[in-house]
């Protein structure tokens, strides 16, 4: 072999390796690009709906025998449509500012009362009628489905903002695949001295 | 010669790959000032450039009593195609401008301008003191901008803001459609302003072969909201221009069921998608001490109806529109009372319309 033709074919075969590489990488970014319902994204939106503490509010805690604990019977279906919850208790002046029910999915504040949404895919009452559009839409703006009212405290939206659409997709499609369950969750209450 | 043929491709392949994100790095972009923008006729001049024509829709979006000015550029010899009347698709280069006072004062001037077959660029620019230059005003917007009234401040809103209701995938030019731009001008549409000569008009745009196909229809019969009552008019022509951008049967928001927006398309129902989506539906959120019993539009029952209660909120949990206002528009809330406290025999008349769509 000449030599000349050594260097070609060794500048093809670092080219092909490179291309390779590139298609590669770009192949490993589609499978995780948000086909809901696949199993990698599914294993990876419940890997993340763990770590980043949904379950802390749209899954009801309950007193156990050993103190406060999920009630995973209701795993993320939000605040529990039978509990209508009294008005909020009047804090005193001061720097406490917010009130918290049991169940950690009823939340007063200076905005009134926001209450945790249902997760599961029921139609009615939950994510059921959503698209994946909207569902990455709500998280990047923080306003509901994208173009609605602002998300409430405590929802940390300016964290998940950071978040891939890959991931973002991938928490809908696990949030697609759990059971539905029928639970309407009351609309969010103005504060009572709003004069608007 | 085989290797050679080969490293090209591969090479090709290669530099094709990385060169797409570098030709994507140089697509068009807003201009610093607002005078680069082409709005005016010459640099230190604010004379508008012949070529900006001036338009002025029959149902205005409320924005919070603003006085507003708007101008379109249509790029020579490529006419906007309303093949589909609800969807015009206007050709590359085409621009927009809307300028915004209050009392008397420029806060801001927005900029939309085509720059592919796909793309749009959105942007604000912020008027100085002096009112002599605006100046291009970040991604994030620009809060509290300006005093309206009460204590209530003006604030620019962010790109993502602007996107939130001009991607609502029928098309990103909101108020510069065949409805909007009538010649058969609704007299009782809500805060118009008047025709000034020399204004963009569906007719004219036919008559100067602005449009294709050249539907000299549009001139001679000009499109008007279907409605027995100048109430029902005015009234739907107000939901279609104010929330018709967001609920309508294509946006993300279509899962709703709710169509607030008025369609012309010969396909579409002799019922308004406003009366067939919103009357005796309960919709997502109810008024507050009447759940059971509110929904969207009940007829006869506006305190019921949680499509006024939201119009009149400016309350961030309830407001609508959600964005792009912080003073309520008395005037609307009073129509759209009128209208739903309307007698049951026109409730009724209307009802009878929709039943067989």
């Amino acid at each position: 072999m000449k030599k000349t033709d050594l260097v070609v074919s060794s500048l093809v075969i670092a080219a092909a390796v490179i291309l390779t590489s590139v298609l590669a990488v770009a192949s490993v970014g589609a499978t995780a690009t948000g086909q809901s319902g696949s199993s990698a994204s599914i294993t990876r939106g419940k890997y993340l709906v763990e770590v980043m503490g949904c379950h802390d509010c749209h899954t009801p805690w309950k007193l156990g025998p050993k103190g406060p604990e999920l009630d995973m019977s209701r795993a993320l279906s939000g605040h529990p449509e039978e509990l209508t919850m009294p008005a909020a208790p009047a804090l005193p002046p001061g720097p406490w500012m917010m009130s918290a029910a049991a169940t950690m999915t009823a939340w007063s504040g200076p905005w009134g009362v926001s209450y945790t949404m249902n997760l599961t895919p029921d139609k009615e009452t939950g994510l059921g009628d959503w698209t994946l559009e909207q569902f990455i839409a709500t998280m990047k703006t923080g306003r509901d489905r994208g173009k609605g009212r602002a998300l409430l405290p405590p929802m940390p939206y300016f964290n998940l903002a950071k978040l891939s659409d890959e991931d973002i997709a991938s928490l809908f499609a696990y949030l697609q695949s759990l059971p539905p369950m029928r639970n309407r969750v009351p609309q969010p209450v103005d504060p009572p001295d709003s004069s608007q | 010669m085989t290797p050679n043929w080969l490293l090209a491709g591969a090479l090709l392949a290669l530099f094709g790959a990385t060169g797409f994100s570098q030709v994507r790095a140089l697509a068009p972009v807003a201009p610093r000032l607002l005078s680069e923008s082409g709005l005016y006729a010459g640099k230190g001049t604010r004379v508008v450039d012949r070529r900006n024509r001036a338009f002025a829709p029959q149902y205005p979006l409320w924005s919070d009593g603003a006085a507003k000015r708007r101008w379109v550029r249509l790029p020579e010899g490529a006419p906007i195609d309303i093949n589909n009347l609800d969807r015009w698709d206007f050709p590359v280069d085409t621009r927009f401008w809307k300028e915004f006072a209050f009392d008397g004062h420029k806060v801001e001037t927005r900029f939309l301008w085509k720059v592919s077959d796909h793309g749009w660029v959105f942007a604000s620019y912020a008027w100085n003191d002096e009112q002599t230059e605006a100046t291009l005003v970040p991604d994030s917007g620009l809060p509290d901008a300006a005093a309206i009234t009460d204590g209530k401040r003006h604030s620019i809103p962010s790109v993502m803001e602007c996107r939130a209701c001009h991607d609502s995938a029928r098309t990103e030019v909101l108020g510069f459609n065949a409805l909007q731009l009538s010649d058969d001008r609704d007299p009782n549409a809500l805060h118009a302003e008047a025709l000034a000569p020399g204004m963009v008009t569906l007719r004219t745009l036919v008559a100067e072969g602005l449009v294709s196909p050249r539907r000299t229809g549009l001139a001679s019969t000009p499109p008007r909201i279907a409605a027995t009552a100048p109430d029902t008019r005015a009234a739907l022509g107000y939901l279609s221009a104010n929330c018709g951008n967001c609920h309508n049967r294509e946006s993300s928001l279509a899962s709703l069921g709710l169509s607030l927006t008025y369609e012309l398309n010969p396909s579409a129902s002799t019922c308004a998608p406003a009366l067939a989506t919103a009357i005796n539906r309960r919709g997502h959120w109810v008024v507050p001490a009447h759940p059971e019993t509110s929904r969207i539009i009940n007829p006869g029952r506006p305190e019921l109806s949680s499509l006024i209660a939201r119009v009149r909120s400016r309350r961030p949990l309830s407001q609508m529109p959600p964005i792009g206002t912080v003073v309520p528009d008395h005037k609307a809330v009073e129509l759209l009372t009128r209208w739903v406290a309307a007698p049951p025999e026109e409730w009724m008349q209307l009802a009878a319309r929709c039943a067989g769509s």
